[in-house]
């Protein structure tokens, strides 16, 4: 935890109220996103008991297992479920805008993408959990299952992963997404608890944030927001209920198992859509902006690659597929950070006191500096900011600043108040800066140590072409065949 | 490990054996502990490769271990060409200079008996496979990086040190554990699972770290295969020429000058993570080492220990920033651990990882940041910390989720930490009350 995000908690803490850690919204907030609440049956590992799910606060649609320990009713849910799922990412898919490119070809992009939104992490590893179960299964053959399920299964699969992107806001966790801007005077591990956090954000009037959190943490009150349900609503109502329907087997029966769901999860369908409203009303960061252009390339080309035919996406990533997400991942990571920092000083202010940025005026410029002889001549503008931020950072380290973004510095060096930078970047081509380009003398400028610029990674070899040293090149995959259904379950 | 043949005996038998292994096997890997002469081997082998006329490339890791390669290829084979790949913007040192042929791809290098590169660097340097290869500091390559060069040679030799920091990334890499191609493991470790049958050879002796040190980070952190030191007790010596003031910090330098190590233990506190005063007692006892004029003996012979033998190492880059801005003497090194990695120095002193925490993080746990921090001296390492720390240990067990198919890591951080604190206890000397 930073040393802001420790006083903000304290103060959380004394003013029973949860303090702001952000002053814009660093998650895109879809126009009409789809709220996915996912109830597992306790002790069994991926047997879903319910989804509460809609993208209309007034018409939640509750799907209901009422057997969950019977696959085919399993599967009759992932069905029902696909219904309801696949029209909505299909609707995204229609309207699409022409992106130009420098040096390749221009591509269709859709201007929209699904946004689903789960309470919290527990919830998107069971989604995950929920694609793993179903996209391999097959539509002919023994153990068929609706054709809609497999299709299902990718789906969730593809914004399960995506939302484990640095940055994504294809399937944003609630709690996570809450924690990212609010500071609450609890413990991490009890943010987690959707009831408690929207407690300390938005406590009922006359109530302050901390009895609001506490009042939450009564499951009779606001039951778990799953994926586990509460023990208590297991043992007295829901093992009845689903007894009784295992000996009856009729509607009635059914209806039983399903009304006792709900009870559970009403409550934290109100909280989920309480929580977009609470999103919604921070103005949204620059940078959102960019990195749902991101998301909606990811979305169009995975669609695109579903309308190819492509086998479903394998349980485990190959050699150089591991190695060419982790590039992907630590690259979004870095220009996550720098964005969010950029795009809000509050952010920045965590750190300009570790000392990896510094915020000051500009005590002298040079802006017409040269370094070199003849034909290696290059402008490289002095810049000196008096600063009275810790700044801990060594000469030489590349700089990158909010007021110009594209442009960097170098660190010269730093003498008691004063540091001195070299522009080396983004100052304008030849001789002579570009108007503004270099910061005048008063100006107020802040300097990170984060970049948001990078070099494309070498190239990985061919999947095939899998050096010998990481197990040379995979099999190649083959769909299961009908004589052995059995799969390999490790 | 009892041994009754000579230190540079038994080392210069595990030099034959991997170099008898080098043409029977695709790939050989060399474990080699704390200062037991892994460049040396690398510019042996290197020698060796050469000589059977076919070219070769070297791996390393950072610019630096380029260029120090490159000097020391230089010293012993004056007739090898060597070629260096950089990038645009490297500034040749002026000790590389005339020393090897320098560009930025390989058709403009002329055609040099070895190249020499950094892994990024070799990434993009396709269109040839080499014969051989040499990796050097394997271990803190990450599997990803091989991924991207082992393509370019047929047979390779892996070297590095084992004990010291593994690699890491800022994203989370838990889809991956378990699997064997791991891109967050180390070069080696997945080497050595996808080919199993490689031999694994290990240099036994440390000529760096003194007869007071081996033993120590031995046990603490090579636990199962264990190194000895190359000097017998006695044989090296540091004293000082210009007397102390019987201060504390006088009293800790006097320890570890007497016995090779020293723990300078500030009341315990939880602190942030630049602790000022913790900072400031690492910046006095530098300053202090330097006043005393101390003189090392050795097996080299007599010299004094001037700045640039001395270094301060720390866990965190704000740590080191803070020291520097604490004010330490001219020419004394101050970095953190992974920046350390592979330097030697005469004395060093480090700010413990754990000093003044409330929690023990896997970060502040990792065996490998300690080992670095402890075992980077030839004569005197002084230990700066808070109080507390087995007390904090003790209330962070390590915890971490276990995931299966991972092989099981040794040493585990938090014994080593304990191992390492045990021995330190011995040689404790309480801060002076601050003013």
């Amino acid at each position: 935890m930073s040393t802001l995000a420790a006083l903000a908690r304290l103060r959380a803490l004394r003013d029973g109220t949860a303090q702001r850690l952000a002053t814009v919204r660093h998650v895109h907030l879809s126009e009409r996103p789809m709220v996915l609440i996912p109830l597992r049956l306790a002790g069994e590992a991926a047997a879903p008991l319910a989804v509460m799910a809609g993208t209309d606060p007034a018409h939640p649609r509750l799907l209901v297992v009422p057997q969950p320990r019977d696959r085919d009713l399993r599967f009759a849910f992932a069905a029902e479920l696909a219904e309801l799922l696949l029209p909505y990412i299909e609707s995204l898919q229609k309207d699409t805008e022409t992106v130009e490119r420098r040096g390749a070809e221009p591509y269709e992009r859709c201007v929209d993408a699904p946004q689903l939104i789960v309470p919290n992490r527990g919830a998107a590893a069971f989604v995950q959990l929920l694609g793993r179960s179903t996209r391999f299964r097959r539509a002919e053959g023994p153990y068929a299952v609706h054709a809609s399920v497999p299709l299902l299964g990718r789906w969730l699969t593809f914004l399960a992963q995506r939302g484990r992107h640095p940055g994504s806001s294809l399937m944003p966790a609630a709690t996570e997404a809450l924690s990212l801007h609010w500071a609450t005077g609890q413990s991490a591990l009890e943010d987690a608890n959707l009831a408690s956090l929207i407690g300390w954000i938005d406590p009922p009037p006359g109530m302050t944030g901390a009895a609001a959190a506490r009042q939450a943490e009564d499951p009779l009150i606001w039951p778990p927001a799953g994926p586990a349900s509460d023990p208590g609503f297991d043992a007295e109502v829901l093992a009845p209920a689903i007894r009784a329907y295992e000996e009856t087997r009729t509607e009635h029966a059914e209806a039983r198992v399903r009304e006792a769901v709900r009870s559970q999860l009403e409550p934290t369908w109100r909280l989920m859509w309480r929580a977009v409203g609470l999103l919604a009303a921070l103005p949204a960061g620059p940078g959102c902006a960019g990195r749902w252009e991101a998301d909606r390339a990811a979305f169009t080309s995975f669609a695109a690659q579903l309308a190819e035919g492509a086998p479903p996406q394998p349980r485990r990533d190959g050699a150089v597929g591991a190695a060419s997400r982790l590039a992907r991942m630590e690259r979004a990571q870095a220009s996550y950070d720098a964005q969010r920092a950029y795009d809000d000083p509050l952010v920045m202010a965590g750190y300009r006191l570790t000392g990896e940025a510094f915020t000051g005026t500009v005590a002298h410029a040079d802006p017409e500096r040269t370094e070199g002889e003849g034909r290696g001549r290059k402008l490289r503008p002095l810049v000196t900011v008096r600063t009275t931020d810790p700044v801990r950072l060594a000469p030489g380290t590349r700089l990158g600043t909010p007021e110009r973004r594209g442009q960097q510095a170098e660190l010269v060096a730093i003498d008691g108040e004063h540091v001195t930078l070299k522009i080396v970047k983004g100052m304008g081509r030849g001789m002579a800066a570009t108007p503004g380009a270099v910061p005048g003398v008063g100006e107020r400028v802040c300097y990170a140590a984060l970049l948001d610029d990078f070099q494309p990674p070498a190239a990985l070899p061919p999947p095939e072409e899998t050096p010998w040293t990481h197990g040379g090149p995979p099999p190649e995959y083959e769909p299961p065949s009908d004589e052995e259904p059995d799969e390999e379950w490790s | 490990m009892s041994t009754a043949k000579p230190p540079a005996q038994e080392a210069a038998q595990v030099v034959d054996a991997v170099l008898a292994d080098l043409p029977r096997h695709r790939g050989v890997v060399v474990d080699s502990p704390p200062g037991a002469g892994k460049s040396t081997l690398v510019v042996r082998a290197a020698g060796h490769l050469a000589a059977t006329g076919d070219p070769l490339m070297i791996v390393a890791q950072t610019n630096e271990q380029v260029d120090d390669l490159i000097v020391r290829l230089a010293e012993e084979h004056p007739g090898l060409s060597v070629g260096r790949l950089s990038a645009a913007d490297y500034a040749v040192p002026r000790r590389v200079e005339g020393k090897a042929a320098i560009g930025t791809k390989l058709p403009d290098l002329g055609d040099p008996a070895v190249v020499v590169a950094t892994a990024d660097k070799w990434a993009w340097a396709g269109g040839r496979t080499w014969p051989w290869a040499i990796v050097d500091e394997a271990y803190q390559m990450r599997s990803d990086k091989l991924l991207r060069v082992a393509g370019l040679f047929e047979r390779a030799l892996f070297v590095g040190d084992p004990g010291q920091l593994d690699p890491f990334s800022v994203v989370d890499g838990e889809r991956w554990a378990g699997l064997s191609w791991d891109p967050l493991q180390s070069a080696v470790a997945v080497l050595l699972r996808h080919n199993p049958d490689l031999p694994v050879h290990r240099l036994p002796v440390s000529w760096r770290l003194p007869a007071s040190a081996a033993p120590v980070v031995s046990e603490a952190f090579y636990p199962f295969t264990g190194f000895r030191a190359g000097t017998a007790p006695g044989e090296r010596r540091l004293a000082y020429t210009a007397d102390g003031m019987r201060t504390a910090y006088d009293h800790a330098l006097e320890e570890a000058a007497r016995s090779g190590w020293a723990l300078y233990e500030l009341p315990s506190r939880h602190t942030v993570r630049t602790d000022a005063e913790a900072v400031q007692a690492v910046a006095v006892l530098a300053t202090r080492l330097l006043q005393r004029a101390p003189v090392a003996f050795s097996e080299r012979g007599e010299r004094p220990v001037t700045a640039d033998r001395v270094a301060v190492g720390a866990a965190h880059r704000d740590q080191v920033a803070a020291i520097q801005a604490a004010g330490l003497p001219e020419g004394v090194t101050v970095d953190t651990a992974n920046r350390l990695q592979g330097r030697e120095y005469d004395v060093t002193i480090i700010l413990h990882p754990l000093s003044g925490r409330r929690d023990a993080t896997a970060f502040h746990l990792e065996s490998g940041r300690l080992c670095v921090l402890t075992s980077r001296h030839r004569h005197a390492c002084v230990v700066v910390a808070r109080a507390g720390i087995p007390e904090l240990l003790d209330a962070h067990p390590s915890a971490e989720t276990v995931q299966l198919n991972v092989p099981v890591k040794f040493p585990d951080g938090w014994e080593a930490n304990q191992a390492v604190l045990a021995h330190l206890s011995k040689h404790r000397v309480e801060a002076a009350p601050l003013r």
